[in-house]
């Protein structure tokens, strides 16, 4: 499949319920925003999976590198403080 | 005409309108122009079955015979059908297929907006449960209309020729005969011409986002609804059917 001859692609996002956050679903091609939406419907809310969904133009995505995962996210390896449960409850303290 | 006659054959049409549609929607499954697309035309196939089969039973129910859907279906010649000509017109290319769909579903989707208030309760079930799939049929029938007809020179000249061609067949939508005329009389169903100006600044109103100037039509289709039919319903019937005839009764 070249991609010369498929309309752009679109990122699909579904909201389960009202409240609760988007999720990311899968793709879609579209010649535009109300187009990729109409497909990201069929394709992605047939069997009741959504109340709300957004579509985002795949290319408009910022991603990290994998190359720079150990920069990104390593350093927080050795920092379980930032972890609730490295905490020790205070005794007497109720309803947390 | 007595009210459950005409309730038999109203059902059976709104039915017929459905099934021929549907099932031309159907041959694209794999054929569409796109995978999305392909998807969007089968679904909204799959919408209009969900319609025949609700209109058939409701027939079959008022008629009391025992006819089933599958009966009604696949156990009746053409002159017995009664769907506009519109629906059995030819998938052609997609603009085409989108014109007849955007003619249908606008109508459709007028119609419904009526129905749902009808005095018979299954009708407005009926009417109430389609206008929402009718709506996106129609919403996005003339999304592309506009697309097309706003899209490139090419794109724009072939979706001018497709509503040339399609636009004939409008008028049989607003047709009236007895069995309209009876239920109307008793409040059962709306008098299409009420929604006439609705239907047709539905339509302006695309075509002016599609920059399509003028539509031009020379003669107005009519038949459907007697039984006289376009050539392609007796093409369509002994696909439709040849399973059922090939092996009657059977079960799978």
């Amino acid at each position: 499949m070249s991609a010369d001859n498929q309309f752009p692609q679109w990122e699909v996002f579904i909201q389960s319920k009202t409240g609760l956050p988007f999720k990311h679903v899968g793709n879609v091609h579209a010649p535009d925003s109300e187009m990729a939406l109409q497909n990201a419907r069929d394709l992605y809310t047939r069997r009741q999976e959504g109340t709300s969904i957004w579509v985002l133009p795949t290319n408009e995505i910022v991603a990290s590198n994998p190359d720079d995962s150990d920069a990104f996210f390593d350093p927080a390896e050795d920092k379980i403080y930032r972890a609730a449960t490295y905490y020790t409850m205070p005794e007497g303290a109720k309803h947390i | 005409m007595d009210i459950n006659e005409a309730l038999i054959k109203y059902c059976l049409r709104l039915g017929d309108d459905a099934m021929i549609l549907g099932h031309r929607l159907s041959e694209l499954c794999s054929n569409g122009p796109y995978l999305e697309e392909d998807i969007a035309m089968t679904n909204i196939s799959l919408d209009l079955f969900g319609q025949t089969r609700m209109m058939y039973t409701t027939a079959g129910e008022i008629e009391g015979k025992g006819r089933t859907e599958d009966d009604f279906a696949y156990k009746r010649l053409e002159p017995e059908f009664q769907n506009v000509l519109l629906v059995e017109q030819p998938n052609g290319h997609f603009g085409n297929t989108m014109a007849r769909q955007m003619v249908f579903s606008v109508f459709y989707y007028h119609l419904f907006t009526e129905l749902k208030g009808s005095s018979n309760e299954k009708l407005a079930a009926f009417a109430a449960k389609s206008l929402k799939e009718t709506t996106y049929h129609m919403r996005h029938a003339c999304e592309w209309i506009v697309r097309l007809g706003d899209g490139t020179e090419e794109s724009h000249w072939k979706v001018q020729d497709a509503l040339n061609e399609i636009w004939s067949y409008r008028h049989e939508l607003f047709e009236k005969d007895e069995v309209e005329e009876t239920l109307i009389e008793n409040g059962i169903i709306p008098d299409s011409a009420s929604f006439k100006p609705a239907f047709d600044s539905s339509l302006q109103e695309v075509l002016d986002r599609a920059t399509i100037v003028e539509v031009t039509e020379g003669w107005k289709a009519t038949g459907g609804r007697r039984g006289h039919h376009s050539e392609h319903l007796g093409h369509i019937l002994p696909i439709f059917q040849s399973i059922p005839r090939t092996y009657p009764n059977s079960k799978w």
